[in-house]
């Protein structure tokens, strides 16, 4: 016999469920009343500092079809590099800005849409800065422990190339699934990130 | 010692695997290359807060906050518990979501089709903030037992839905709570996920009588554990903390 450690297991993850957004975004399906705005649907406002983008795309399953009943959580700095959060140590972040935002896909397309601005770069545990890049986290039926990885910018190849994080991946041809590709719509400049569960162009994940 | 460092590393062993093919939409839903582990930077150390002043008077109480016309049908309870980490140290200031189908097992959902009746007086979500002691507690009545497509006669057993924000990014959990001796819990594929017996009963909550609430509302104690973070006993503090 020995002496017991005191720690406790974490609590076991279970899948989301196909009725997660009655627990996250109520209004949308419908349950209205209980509270007057969902969380996390809108990031910027009009003191926000930073270049205004849009973050795109569709959760692919092994198949090939897009999940319509998923949902979306990112999380990410501010323009300055900065994180709003008590964790945050290096300086005091954009007040405008949570950096947190979650949208569920849409039912009938698997479109997911966020409206956010571009992070600055945050420095890896060696104190190398990293590429700019957004948290990004799935769950959904199906998915059993929620999904993490992330999303960097198709413009930001210098970067990108010097990135410890990216520079892990042990196999190149899979970097690119991190990327997304900016294109411009309506005047603003969207970055199109699709995820692939499974399958040929299954994106990394994460296990942090 | 102070708690800086990083997470522990998530047991995999003991959180259900990706590819459960008992749980069949797992099955093209399940990354099949490894993970890659990374070591946690500021990204995931940071995570957003959420202050009590973002919720309302009755958002914890789902007898209350969508009913419309009368209380809700079904078992009255009061679901109560603690955050914890992984260090058995209390996660004040936590973001709880839950949502639940109702006393006969129906959601209140567009894509709902199962046959029981939605009760006029139940949304069925609700959320909650702990306090300083990691503590939180909400009203509302137990979910009924429902049958699901999987196979052509399984059933979930009740079960309660929990969104978890920690303090961290890499906390962030999504979970479901059980009812203490329901013999459905040991026949459901979405429970057998979970390889290990002893992670199941983690999530099975405690009937507690002496917290019932008499002539009112039976008890049901439910702590959630987060992962917890190293301490920094002989190092230096990281860059980033």
């Amino acid at each position: 016999m020995v002496q017991k450690l005191p720690f406790l297991k974490e609590s076991p993850s279970q899948t989301a469920g196909p009725y997660v957004h009655i627990g996250t975004n109520p209004n949308w399906v419908e349950i209205t009343g209980v509270w007057n705005e969902d969380l996390g649907l809108v990031l910027v406002g009009p003191e926000t500092k930073g270049e205004r983008i849009v973050i795109k795309g569709r959760v692919f399953d092994g198949a090939g079809d897009p999940l319509k009943d998923a949902l979306i959580e990112i999380w990410q700095a501010d323009a300055a590099g900065l994180y709003n959060s008590p964790q945050e140590k290096r300086g005091k972040a954009d007040p405008s800005f949570v950096g947190w935002g979650r949208q569920p896909a849409d039912g009938a397309t698997g479109e997911y849409r966020f409206e956010t601005i571009k992070p600055g770069r945050v420095p890896y545990k060696d104190g190398r800065l990293m590429a700019p890049h957004i948290t990004v986290w799935i769950v959904a039926r199906g998915i059993n422990t929620g999904l993490h990885t992330r999303l960097y910018f198709s413009d930001e190849e210098a970067a990108n190339a010097e990135c410890p994080v990216l520079a892990r991946i042990a196999h190149k041809a899979r970097v690119p699934t991190l990327v997304a590709t900016r294109t411009e719509e309506n005047g603003l400049p969207t970055y199109t990130f699709n995820i692939h569960i499974q399958g040929e162009k299954e994106t990394v994940f994460f296990d942090i | 010692m102070t708690d800086n460092g990083t997470f522990y590393q998530r047991d995999r062993n003991w959180h259900p695997p990706a590819f459960t093919p008992t749980y069949k939409t797992s099955i093209l839903r399940s990354p099949q290359q490894p993970l890659l582990s990374l070591e946690n930077t500021i990204s995931e150390l940071t995570g957003p807060v959420f202050g009590h002043d973002k919720l309302g008077p009755l958002d914890n109480d789902l007898l209350r906050n969508f009913a419309k016309t009368g209380d809700p049908i079904g078992q009255r309870i009061v679901v109560y518990g603690r955050v914890l980490d992984e260090n058995a140290r209390p996660v004040p200031g936590a973001l709880l979501e839950f949502w639940q189908a109702n006393a006969g097992g129906r959601y209140r959902h567009k894509k709902e089709t199962y046959l029981a009746a939605i009760d006029p007086n139940f949304g069925g979500c609700g959320r909650v903030i702990t306090d300083e002691e990691g503590r939180y507690w909400f009203r509302t009545i137990k979910p009924g037992a429902y049958p699901w497509p999987n196979g052509v006669n399984d059933w979930r057993p009740a079960h309660i839905h929990f969104s978890v924000f920690g303090h961290a990014f890499a906390q962030r959990l999504i979970t479901q709570m059980y009812f203490e001796g329901d013999p459905m819990i040991w026949q459901d594929p979405i429970v057998a996920t979970i390889p290990d017996k002893a992670a199941i009963e983690q999530l099975v909550a405690a009937l507690d009588r002496q917290n019932t609430l008499p002539m009112d509302a039976l008890a049901y104690k439910f702590d959630i554990v987060l992962r917890g973070r190293r301490s920094t006993m002989f190092e230096n503090r990281m860059e980033g903390n």
